[in-house]
Order: structure tokens, then C-alpha cells, then sequence
């Protein structure tokens, strides 16, 4: 887990793109002060774009919406609500004495 | 159990169809799969082939199974069926415990005299295509020996390469294998009208080479020079292969098949165009998905069956609609026809019905299609209408109703009953789509898909709702009314007081846009910030590598030469791929976020300002030089254009805004294909509405007829707000002139039939009062610049996964590979 940010950075409902050990993460604060860290790359364009997209909610969902070509994916598990089989990974995040941080999920499968 | 290895030979449509079914059903779990290619590429669309021309990507989706060995460009030379091996090319041995043969056709070329050598091509691989284009360039002239579907494809490319083609048939008529003399006649003159040259009832003898390129001399004596020759003259079965192996094959060629696809060695199947099932070959690519189907299922030890296929052709080819489908020539005894033809338009269709005419049996139709998707279905099913009007001219509105078993989509087999339960699940388009891979073949079926799948959603009462998205009930004009009519001033306000949840990429943006036009200032301030699409946020366009565009306005399509140096400097400072667009700009694309600023700031200091290309406002004022050059003006349009972009520039409305202005009826600046177009007159302006290029191209209705230019710029104000005021979102002038009625926009905006003209005036007065260049007031402010970073944590590293390589001596994105799709 390295810290990346300090939170009292971070815009809410708007997504950034931070650097974590090499890898392009997007790190999500919505309007109620909920962290995510998901990828920044988006599958389906392969284009490092998600940190750019729109921060929302489908149903009681907090989702991100690409901004290449509108897919929504769930925050919470990765999954992209419009196409099958297609998702973003999910890393830790949390908030440490003011400064988030963030753990890179190691694993590639897809969300249960 | 010890695994098995099935191998596949020919890496084409249907031999890449069998390895996806393979995988999706499961057969990988027990099986490796060895494929081998001629092709050095992988398995690509070859029915889109000529798309190929205007740069289309045509790859299919590779599958990812490690089960899965592919070898490319390494063909299999001999079959062994007794010790059971395949041998390739560079010498792999491979043993198999099943074989499928899918080695596609090969064309036919004519055994005439000098029908090999330079100049000489087919048209069937990618490779082919390339050797066309290498071969075209600085050439002037090509013939197409075949006029059926291919060659008519293959004359089209032609003359996208700029070569004036003509098209050699040896039959009375082109398209001999679809279309009967009647409809051949009317293709005939279609493509003739495109500018090809068509030669029937031609017999090429011998093509020999001349000092100006090829000569070929015909039967009757006569010859035609061209610089090169593509032949189209036909496929047949590539069963080569087979019949060294040994394997029984068909008179006419084609590996012999039964209905499970097997042939006359054990464990050896044969599917696609190399195969001949049911005693002939199928020329087309869904009967062979359906072979694929069959084999992969025997393997898993069921009994598929392959039961022939709907060899229904829709193509548009030359911009031609052509189709035909069922018993297109008649054949059932008594059965009856019925011809309805339009010389002069060019339309000629043609409904084979049954001798009471209750039951369709097929058809031919030419010049204008639109009818087919609807018509194929109902073959061997009742009419129920009276068959007349299917093809009669008005005939675009007659509904049918389709049989739960007809089917809508024969690329992939699905049936109407299918396609609604799909829709009933999921009410969804795309969704349906996904699931049941309707529509995502040839696509010409995608318009019934579309319409099924919307009586569906209606059903569920779903299309009824004009809701703009879960979060708001509203329509975008009806969010309008309550922004303006309440005053609200904030997106928190709007969402606590009229909406649900946190927003989405639908409403946010909107509400962004209702925002700006009623005056909200700087659009990325805070809270409105975070609503808008990257492409307001960045205030360039995305391109698909995820870097950004940057377009300085020129009002009017003037620039200085000092500007044009400005914007050269920085493209080559920057490295900026650079382009003249289609609305009289320039394009700068490839700029990466943390650029954005430096190149702005550049811009900026010489005068330009943002030209909006990112923004759903105002694009372009088109013009032409009018009567300040021009020896046929009778007005200053250039003058007009620029006064009119630099009033509406950076106006926020439901879709983007273009105009134009012509300095005389000859109209070379398209007026007439603009949201507003003013055409010069001798007593003043004429001004045009509703006009649209785009998916669909709509003319503008005239408005108003000699009017000065004060007038003419009063109208415009009141005509644009009341679009701003109550268009849908993402509905251009061209449907919203239509829903509203020309007439009503007149009352309202002329006769202040509403009252309203107060207030449209008041609203375009605060627009172009509080105007100010979103560029320079961002550049202004360092809080403002803070977000032109890719990494917020690290801001002196760019985004690494942006590259380029050099095209025409500019650069290009080196494309992200796609992850899916
Ligand atoms: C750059 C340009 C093509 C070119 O190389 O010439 C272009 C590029 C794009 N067009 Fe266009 N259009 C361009 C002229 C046109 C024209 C021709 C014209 O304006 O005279 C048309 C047809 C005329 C019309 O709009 O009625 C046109 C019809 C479209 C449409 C279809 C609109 C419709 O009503 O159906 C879209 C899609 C949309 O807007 O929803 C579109 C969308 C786009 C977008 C914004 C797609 C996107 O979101 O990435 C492209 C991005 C521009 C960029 O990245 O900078 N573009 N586009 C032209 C820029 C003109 C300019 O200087 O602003
Ligand atoms: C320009 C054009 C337009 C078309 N339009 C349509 C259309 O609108 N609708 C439609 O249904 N069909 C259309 N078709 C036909 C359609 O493309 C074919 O029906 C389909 O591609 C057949 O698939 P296949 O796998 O049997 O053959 P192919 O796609 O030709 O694949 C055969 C592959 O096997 C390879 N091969 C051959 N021998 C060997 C060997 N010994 N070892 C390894 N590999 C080998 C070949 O190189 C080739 O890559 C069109 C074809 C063309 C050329
Ligand atoms: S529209 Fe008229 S004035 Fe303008 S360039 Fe054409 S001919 Fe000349
Ligand atoms: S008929 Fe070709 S995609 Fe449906």
C-alpha cells in the first residue's frame, strides 16, 4: 500500500489518474466522500482514459462512466454494466493520517 | 483421458467460426485446437473486404483460450488419413484426432491467353487489395472482367481509386445470378449513371501487353485499353488439398459433405465454401457459420445437421441497393409476378408470389431496397395484405406482421420469436444485439431488429418515457423550463429539488449545457466542472488514443498568413498531425493533456481563440469569398459569416450549430445543408432553417425572403434561442424544425405568437454581452490550469501509453490494441 494523494486534493464526483508502482489507476471520490480506485485503462478502447470519464450512479450503484464510448462500470466490483464480460480491476484504497492510499489488486479475473 | 487435437485448416470466416464455437461450447476443455493459416494475417471480415479501401479495421475477434494454436502464414501442404497428420509449409507434422478442412474458394481465372502477368489481379484477400491499390497509383484506366456481385464490388474499388472503370460481362446482363432482365436493365442503367462503363454479352479472348498498358480484345472483335484488370469471374471450391488426399469430391468441385458435415474419410469434416453439402458449394458466409455449428457439435458427440441455408443477397454496391431472395426467377409451378419498375428513377421490383397469391415465394428488388428486411421474413408465409403494396411506391409505410418463425437476421440465424424474447429480457438495442449477434453480420437487418426490439420496449412502455435518464423525469426541454422558470442556478439544486441519485453521463452534461445557456458563465467552474463531458472538460476534443484535438476558431474561414505561421510553428513545435477540416478550420490533433495549455497559450498570444469543436454549440459559419472576389456576388458573405460566428460563437445548445452564408445562388458555401443558411439575393438575404449533413442529410426550408441584414440577424437570434429553449437533447435543428412545424417556429419567433420574443431576445443579448473566450479566461487562472495534468501525482510524467509513427510525413496514433471487441 503506498500513499499516492493527500484526500483534501481530491474533487468530488470527478475522477484523477495517479501513478501506483508503475501501473495508471483512477482514483474516484464521489459526491457523498466514497473512495475508489479502479484502472485507468479502458478495456474496450485500450486508450489510459477512465480517469476522464463521469462519476455517477446507476440504481444504488456508484459507476464510472468511460469516456471514449459511454460504457458505465460499477465501482464497487469493476463490472461493466453494458457489456458482458468486460471489467475494470479494483485496488485498495484507504485514508491514512490524510493521505490516501492505495494497494494494486494482483489479480487480473474477473470479479465474482 | 488423455487430450485430443483437433486440426483446423484454413483460418478464413468459417474455419476462425469454428474455433470461437469451439471455445464457447466448451470443446477446449478436452481438445487442442491447431489451426493453420495461409494467410500471414489473422481471420478477418472478407464480406466487408471493400470497406477495406476507406481504412476499415477488418479483424475479427481473436480468441483468447491457451487451448487455442495458431499458425499463421503457414499453410498445410498434404493430408495423411491413414496415420492421421497434417504437414505444413515450413514441415510441421501434426497428428490430429479430427480434421476440419476449411480452405474457402479460390477465383476463378479465365484459361484465356495473357490472363496472368502485370497488371492482372483477383479480388479476394486483403492482399489482393493491396496489390491493387500499390499497382493503381498514377494509372488512369481499369476494366473488372465479371459483372456479378464481386465484380460489381470490384468496379466500385476501382473507381474509389480514381480509375475510369468498365465492366467486362460475359451474360446478357449483369448480376445474371440474382437478378433477372428486367432488374439487370435497371442496374445496368444505375451503374452506368455512376460512371462505369459497362460491356455485355462481352467474351474476353486475350489480353496482351501494350505500350499503354493492357489491350484486351473481345469476340466480336472489338478490344479496350486499360492500364490493369481485376477478374471476378467467379469462385471455385479450394479442394486441392482434398482430392490429393484422396477425399471423395463433388463433379462440379467442392469437398463431398454429408448433412453432419463429414466426408468420405473418418474424422475428416469439411465446412464453408470449400465444401460441397446437400450436392453444391454456398457462396456465402452463413450457410458456413452454420457448418461450424454442426461440426463443432458432432464433436461434443452430438447429431447437428447441416439443412441448407436462405441464400437471400442484399448489397449495396456503387451506392446501389440490390437484392433478391426466395424463388427469385419463378420457378414454383404457376407461380405469379408481380413487376412494378420506375425507368427513370432507376427502381425496378419484382414479388414472385404463389399462383393464389396468398403466399410470398420471393423477389427481386433494384434501385431501392428498403423493403427487404420486411419481405425476406415473410417468405412461404401469408401475405395478408394485398401484395401490390409491398413494392408500390408509398410502400415504405405498410407494416407487416412477421411469424414468430420467421427469420430476421440470416447472417446469424435468429428468428423473430428469439429476437423478442431477447428484447422482453433485456429492452435494450445494443443488448439484444449482444446477446443474439442480430444485426452485427452484413447488418441489413438491423433496421427490422431496431423496430422489433422498439415494439417490444413499447410494450413495457419504455419508449413512451421521455424521461431524460433514471435520474430525472424530464425531457431535456422540460429540465429547460424548470432551470429558467425557477431559476435555479446550481446542479445540487437542480438534483435535490427535480431529481434522484448522483447523475450520470446524460443529465450531467445536460444540465451543464442548460446551465451555460442561461448564462452560467465559465462553464468549468467548481461544481458545473465536474458535469461535463471530457471533451468540455478538457476543452479539446478526445481522440482515440486519448489524446485531445485543438481547433482555433476562423470566423468565416479567414485566416492571416501571420496566424497560419503561428499555427504551423506550434504544430511542428508540438508535433500535431494537421488538417483542414470539413467546416473551413484547421485541426490540430495529438495534443496530450499537460500540452493543452502550452499550445493554447501560443494560440492565444497571436489572436486566435477557441473555435468550440468540442462543445454541442455553435461550430462553423461557412462562406465564400461573395462579392469582394467573386465576379457572380451580389452580397459581402464573407463579412456576414464573420459577423454572425462571432455573435453565436460559444453559444451552448441541445447539439452543435452550423451555419453558412453564400454570396450568391450558386451557393458554394452549402447553405442550404445548415442548422441556419443565408443566400444572398439582389434586394438583400434569403434565410434558409433546418438544415442537416450528418446521418441524415435534410435541405433547409426557406424562412424569410429579402430581408435586410438587421432583420435577418433578429430572426436568427430568436430562431436559434427557441431551439435552445425547447429541443430534445442531442437533436439537431433539422428533427426539431420538423416535430415543431415550420409554420408554428414562424408564429413564434415572426408573430410573437407566444409572447416569447421578450425573452429570446433578452436570453441571446445576455449570450452575446457575457461572451468571453473560455481558452484565454482558463490560461488566466492557475486554479483553473491545475487539471491539464495526467498523473496528479506525479505531473511531470506524460501519459506513456501515447505514441506515434509517421504517415505521409506527418504522425498518427500508434493505436492501443483493443482489450475486447
Ligand atoms: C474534424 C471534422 C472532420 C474533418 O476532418 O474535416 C469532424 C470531426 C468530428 N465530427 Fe463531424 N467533423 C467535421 C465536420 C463535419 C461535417 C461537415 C461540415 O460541418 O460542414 C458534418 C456534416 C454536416 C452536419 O453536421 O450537418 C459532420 C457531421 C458530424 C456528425 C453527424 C451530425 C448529424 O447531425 O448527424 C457527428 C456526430 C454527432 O455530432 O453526434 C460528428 C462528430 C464529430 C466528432 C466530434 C466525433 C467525436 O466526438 O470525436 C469528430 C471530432 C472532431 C475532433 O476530434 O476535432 N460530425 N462533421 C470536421 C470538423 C469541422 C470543424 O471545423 O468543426
Ligand atoms: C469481396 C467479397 C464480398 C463478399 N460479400 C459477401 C456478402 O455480402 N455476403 C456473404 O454472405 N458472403 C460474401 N462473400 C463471401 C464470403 O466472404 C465467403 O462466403 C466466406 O468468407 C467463406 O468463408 P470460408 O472460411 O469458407 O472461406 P475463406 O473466408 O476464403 O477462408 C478460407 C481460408 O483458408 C485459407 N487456406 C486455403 N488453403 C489453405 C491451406 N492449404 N492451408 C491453410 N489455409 C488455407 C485461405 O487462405 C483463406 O484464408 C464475399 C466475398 C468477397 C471476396
Ligand atoms: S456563392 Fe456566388 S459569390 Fe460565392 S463564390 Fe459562389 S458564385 Fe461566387
Ligand atoms: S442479416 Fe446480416 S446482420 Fe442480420
Amino acid at each position: 500500500m503506498s500513499p499516492v494523494v493527500p484526500l483534501a486534493s481530491l474533487p468530488f464526483a470527478r475522477a484523477v489518474c495517479v501513478l501506483v508502482d508503475g501501473e495508471q489507476v483512477a482514483l474516484v471520490r464521489t459526491s457523498d466522500d466514497t473512495l475508489y480506485a479502479v484502472d485507468n485503462l479502458d478495456p474496450v478502447s485500450g486508450a489510459m482514459v477512465m480517469s476522464r470519464g463521469i462519476v455517477g450512479s446507476r440504481g444504488d450503484r456508484d459507476v464510472l462512466v468511460s469516456p471514449m464510448h459511454k460504457e458505465a462500470y460499477d465501482l464497487g466490483t469493476g463490472e461493466c454494466l453494458d457489456l458482458p464480460d468486460v471489467w475494470l480491476r479494483v485496488h485498495q484504497v484507504q485514508v491514512r493520517d490524510g493521505q490516501v492510499v492505495v494497494g494494486l489488486a494482483q489479480d487480473v479475473r474477473r470479479p465474482a | 483421458m488423455s487430450r485430443r487435437t483437433l486440426v483446423v485448416v484454413g483460418h478464413g470466416m468459417v474455419g476462425h467460426r469454428v474455433v470461437e464455437v469451439a471455445v464457447a461450447r466448451g470443446l477446449t476443455a478436452e481438445w487442442d485446437v491447431v489451426v493453420h493459416a495461409e494467410e500471414g494475417v489473422h481471420a478477418y471480415d472478407r464480406v466487408a473486404l471493400s470497406s477495406w479501401f476507406a481504412g476499415t479495421a477488418l479483424g475479427l475477434p481473436a480468441v483468447n483460450d491457451p487451448a487455442v494454436d495458431l499458425r499463421l502464414g503457414d499453410p498445410v501442404v498434404s493430408v495423411d488419413t491413414e496415420v492421421r497428420t497434417v504437414t505444413s509449409a515450413s514441415g510441421l507434422v501434426t497428428p490430429y484426432d479430427a480434421l476440419v478442412l476449411a480452405t474457402g474458394s479460390t477465383p476463378f481465372v479465365p484459361p484465356i491467353p495473357g490472363s496472368t502477368g502485370p497488371g492482372r489481379f483477383v479480388y479476394r484477400t486483403v492482399e489482393d487489395l493491396e496489390a491493387i491499390k500499390a499497382f493503381s497509383v498514377g494509372k488512369t484506366t481499369g476494366a473488372v472482367v465479371g459483372g456479378g456481385l464481386l465484380g460489381l464490388e470490384a468496379a466500385q474499388a476501382l473507381q474509389t481509386l480514381g480509375l475510369a472503370t468498365t465492366v467486362v460481362e460475359f451474360a446478357p446482363r449483369l448480376m445474371p445470378v440474382q437478378v433477372d432482365p428486367g432488374g439487370g436493365e435497371a442496374l445496368r442503367r444505375l451503374v452506368e449513371a455512376l460512371g462505369v462503363e459497362v460491356r455485355l454479352g462481352a467474351s474476353t479472348q486475350e489480353i496482351v501487353d501494350g505500350p499503354g498498358g493492357l489491350r484486351m480484345s473481345f469476340a466480336d472483335g472489338a478490344d479496350l485499353d486499360v492500364d490493369l484488370v481485376v477478374f471476378s469471374a467467379g469462385i471455385r471450391p479450394a479442394d486441392a488439398l482434398a482430392r490429393a488426399a484422396g477425399l471423395e469430391v463433388h463433379e462440379r468441385g467442392g469437398v463431398t459433405v454429408d448433412p453432419g458435415c463429414r466426408t468420405s474419410a473418418p474424422d475428416v469434416y469439411a465446412v464453408g465454401e470449400c465444401a460441397s453439402a446437400l450436392g453444391r458449394c454456398w457462396g456465402l458466409v452463413a450457410p458456413g457459420y452454420a457448418m461450424a455449428e454442426v461440426v463443432v457439435d458432432r464433436l461434443l458427440g452430438g447429431a447437428g445437421t447441416f439443412e441448407g441455408a436462405d441464400l437471400s443477397t442484399k448489397l449495396k454496391c456503387l451506392g446501389i441497393d440490390v437484392a433478391s431472395f426466395g424463388d427469385a426467377f419463378a420457378t414454383e409451378p404457376g407461380a405469379l409476378e408481380l413487376v412494378w419498375a420506375d425507368p427513370v428513377a432507376g427502381v425496378y421490383k419484382k414479388l414472385v408470389v404463389s399462383d393464389d397469391a396468398q403466399r410470398l415465394l420471393g423477389g427481386i428488388l433494384v434501385g431501392d431496397a428498403s423493403a427487404y428486411a420486411s419481405l425476406r421474413p415473410l417468405v412461404g408465409s401469408g401475405l395478408g395484405v394485398n401484395p401490390a403494396e409491398l413494392i408500390a411506391p408509398s410502400s415504405s409505410g405498410v407494416q407487416l406482421e412477421l411469424p414468430d418463425d420467421a427469420q430476421v437476421c440470416s447472417c446469424h440465424a435468429v428468428t423473430k420469436a428469439d429476437l423478442c424474447a431477447a428484447a422482453r429480457a433485456t429492452p435494450d438495442v445494443s443488448a439484444v444485439k449482444e446477446c443474439t449477434k442480430a444485426g452485427t453480420g452484413c447488418g441489413s437487418c438491423l433496421n427490422l431488429v431496431k423496430a422489433l426490439v422498439g415494439k417490444e420496449m413499447a410494450a413495457q412502455g419504455l419508449t413512451l418515457s421521455k424521461a431524460l435518464c433514471e435520474h430525472f423525469t424530464y425531457s431535456r426541454s422540460e429540465l429547460f423550463e424548470v432551470v429558467r422558470v425557477r431559476g435555479i442556478r446550481s446542479w445540487s439544486q437542480l438534483l435535490a429539488e427535480h431529481g434522484t441519485g448522483k447523475g450520470c453521463d446524460t443529465c450531467k452534461p445536460t444540465a451543464a449545457s442548460i446551465l451555460a445557456s442561461l448564462g452560467g458563465g465559465y462553464v468549468l467552474d467548481g461544481e458545473q466542472g465536474t458535469l461535463q463531458d471530457t471533451n468540455d472538460h478538457m476543452l479539446a476534443n478526445l481522440q482515440k488514443d486519448g489524446s485531445y484535438s485543438v481547433v482555433p476558431r476562423l470566423p468565416g474561414g479567414e485566416v492571416t498568413p501571420d496566424q497560419l505561421l503561428v499555427i504551423a510553428q506550434v504544430a511542428k513545435d508540438f508535433d500535431l498531425y494537421t488538417k483542414i477540416t470539413g467546416g473551413q478550420r484547421i485541426d490540430l490533433f495529438g495534443a496530450r493533456v499537460e500540452q493543452l495549455p502550452l499550445i493554447w497559450q501560443r494560440l492565444v498570444d497571436a489572436g486566435l481563440e477557441s473555435g468550440h469543436a468540442y462543445g454541442k454549440s455553435l461550430r462553423t459559419v461557412k462562406s465564400c469569398v461573395g462579392q469582394t472576389w467573386c465576379r457572380y456576388g451580389v452580397q459581402d458573405s464573407t463579412s456576414l459569416a464573420v459577423l454572425l460566428e462571432l455573435r453565436y460563437r460559444g453559444l451552448r445548445a441541445p447539439h452543435k450549430l452550423k451555419l453558412a452564408v453564400s454570396g450568391c445562388a450558386r451557393e458554394c458555401a452549402e447553405a442550404r445543408s445548415k442548422d441556419v443558411g443565408v443566400i444572398a439575393t439582389e434586394n438583400g438575404w434569403n434565410l434558409y432553417v433546418g438544415g442537416n449533413g450528418g446521418f441524415t442529410p435534410r435541405h433547409a426550408d426557406l424562412f424569410l425572403t429579402d430581408v435586410d441584414t438587421e432583420t435577418l440577424v433578429r430572426t436568427i437570434d430568436r430562431f436559434l434561442m427557441f431551439y435552445v429553449f425547447t429541443a430534445e437533447r442531442l437533436q439537431r435543428t433539422a428533427p426539431w424544425v420538423e416535430a415543431t412545424g415550420l409554420e408554428h417556429i414562424r408564429d413564434v419567433v415572426i408573430a410573437d405568437s407566444l409572447g416569447l420574443c421578450g425573452d429570446l431576445d433578452a436570453a441571446m443579448e445576455r449570450h452575446v454581452e457575457t461572451y468571453s473566450d473560455e481558452w484565454a479566461d482558463t490560461l488566466a487562472d492557475p486554479e483553473r490550469l491545475a487539471r491539464f495534468v495526467h498523473f496528479v501525482n506525479a505531473p511531470e510524467i506524460p501519459d506513456p501509453s501515447i505514441r506515434r509513427v509517421p504517415e505521409r510525413g506527418q504522425s498518427r496514433p500508434l493505436l492501443p490494441l483493443r482489450v475486447v471487441r
